[in-house]
């Protein structure tokens, strides 16, 4: 057990766990004022639901033993085994405890990306069975798939060093199947649905780029030269892509706006996921301009032609976002960094992008099948929607009897 | 008794407060208010979405003081609120049954607008 290591990643369990408070903030900010508590709400839940979650069932059935290259096995049941003795297959500096908790920052901030796709109009008991489900029956299959030993697309050779499949593409494309299924917002192309509170994403954006450093940094699992070369990859893809969002909306729009320049970063964050620990800090900046830009179109153009209601842009950052980076790692991954990664298409290897975009297509489908089923499954037994009249009076009132800030004192 | 409400630019609130001060005139009610008239309203954009506000921010300013004094109070208003463009604000001068001061209970003219040179 190496202590630098360890205390490394502890460190970086808490800057990802403070993703999802900052995450909360960045989309209570977006919505109407009625509802903010709400949205609040829905990330704060789920760091109590997923924090029990992972520690019962979630970390085995990602992580234990695999069975058949799909699952893991229920061996660390209620973290049965999981001690403080490195597990030398998974991260041998590190006690296994402190893996299972920084993975479990994972298998918290990954539901909480899509409630920004129904914000404003879920079912309160709706929204919380829904998330233990695809927690556990669409989180903890995919990243088994994708991280666990034995998991075949881990096998298959397919990169994702933090977790552009697992956390983006999967959250991303389930947000757009749950925005679909539950509808649009009342009002939604009429009413005024701007921010209440953009100050307020601004930090909620800041807290998610500081607390990626953990996510991106704390993925190479050890304090070394490739967790430094991943937070310089993360901290250039970011800026890069928040000033491809500022520079494309002013020539879109006429004008750059904080918020835009907030979800550039983001979109940014999200692109450089992947490929963090694999490539270099020049493709950064491309993975950067590239990802702002795509997911801005995504979002301003692609949404307002299709009418879909993802409130919060979950798919249209996430999703897109996801996407771009697990091809762009099949583009620009070089063993130069990471010797146990691969080569891109941009150093001569074409079999890497195939390979990536056979995950992201596998994964895709997975993720947006699942979620289809288990939200028609949940709508058969109890109501995935908030009344009309609830709607309009607004969920903090109406689900939680709260309100945000007091009418004069 | 007339209650004078004038609904102002939020940029002028300072300026017509401390001018009628100075002309006697310390006790008024200020509220934010949004509206429209003739000023064509913006254009905000959040994430790539055009909204047209056409509802504009201002500052209601409300008095009530003796009618003689009502015509110089206007003008005193007036020529701190103007600026020339559109959308500078209304005045609108309404009749007052009676005005009580909480703390005294007096009434009629000491209860409009505090015990001041009014």
């Amino acid at each position: 057990m190496d202590t630098g290591d360890t205390g490394f990643i502890m460190i970086s369990t808490a800057l990802v766990f403070l993703m999802t408070p900052g995450l909360a903030l960045f989309y209570g900010g977006m919505v109407r004022k009625k509802n903010v508590l709400s949205t609040l709400m829905h990330s704060w839940v789920i760091i109590g639901i997923m924090s029990l979650q992972w520690i019962l069932v979630g970390y085995t059935l990602a992580f234990g033993p695999d069975l058949h290259g799909l699952i893991g096995g229920l061996d660390w049941l209620g973290l049965n085994g999981v001690g403080m003795v490195p597990n030398p297959d998974y991260a041998a500096t590190i006690p296994a405890i402190v893996f299972m908790a920084f993975q479990m920052m994972f298998a918290v901030i990954t539901p909480a990306l899509i409630s920004g796709s129904i914000a404003e109009r879920m079912n309160f008991p709706a929204f919380i069975v829904f998330i233990l489900l695809w927690a556990t029956f669409v989180y903890d299959p995919l990243a088994h798939w994708v991280w666990g030993i034995g998991g075949f697309l881990r096998t298959l050779g397919a990169l994702d060093f933090a977790g552009g499949n697992v956390v983006h593409i999967s959250s991303g494309y389930s947000a757009l199947i749950a925005a679909l299924v539950l509808g649009k917002r009342k009002g939604f192309g009429k009413d005024s649905m701007a921010p209440h509170h953009v100050p307020m994403t601004v930090l909620g954006a800041g807290l998610l780029w500081f607390g990626w450093f953990g996510f991106n940094a704390g993925s190479a699992l050890g304090a070394n030269g490739l967790a430094g070369m991943a937070f310089v990859n993360t901290n250039t893809a970011a800026a890069a892509a928040a000033i491809a969002w500022v520079v494309v909306e002013r020539l879109h729009r006429g004008k750059s706006t904080m918020l835009g320049a907030a979800s550039g970063a983001v979109s940014g964050l999200v692109a450089i996921t992947p490929g963090a620990g694999f490539v270099t800090p020049l493709s950064s900046i491309v993975i950067g301009l590239v990802g702002g830009t795509v997911c801005y179109l995504a979002i301003s153009v692609i949404k307002a032609k299709f009418g879909y209601d993802d409130a919060l842009d979950a798919f249209g950052c996430h999703g897109i976002g996801g996407t771009w980076g697990a091809l762009a790692t099949g583009i620009f991954a070089t063993k130069t960094i990471n010797p146990l990664g691969a080569d891109g298409l941009f150093y001569g290897n074409a079999s890497l992008l195939e390979i990536q975009a056979m995950s992201v297509g596998i994964t895709v489908v997975f993720t947006v099948t699942a979620s289809f089923i288990i939200l028609k499954a949940i709508s058969m037994v109890m109501e995935l929607r908030v009344s009309e009249e609830q709607e309009s009076t607004g969920l903090d009132l109406s689900l939680h009897g709260e309100r945000a800030y007091s009418e004069f004192v | 008794m007339r209650k004078i409400e004038a609904i102002i630019r939020p940029g002028k609130l300072d300026s017509v407060k401390d001018a009628l001060s100075n002309h006697g005139v310390n006790g008024l009610t200020v509220t934010q208010v949004i509206g429209c008239g003739k000023q064509k309203g913006n254009t905000q954009i959040y994430r790539g979405v055009e909204y047209t506000v056409h509802l504009i921010p201002k500052v209601k300013i409300e008095i009530v003081v003796m009618d003689k004094y009502v015509e110089e109070i206007i003008r005193v208003i007036t020529q701190e609120a103007q600026t020339g463009e559109i959308g500078d604000g209304k005045i609108f001068v309404s009749a007052v049954e009676n005005a009580f001061t909480i703390r005294t209970g007096a009434t009629g003219a000491t209860g409009a607008t505090g015990e001041q040179a009014l």
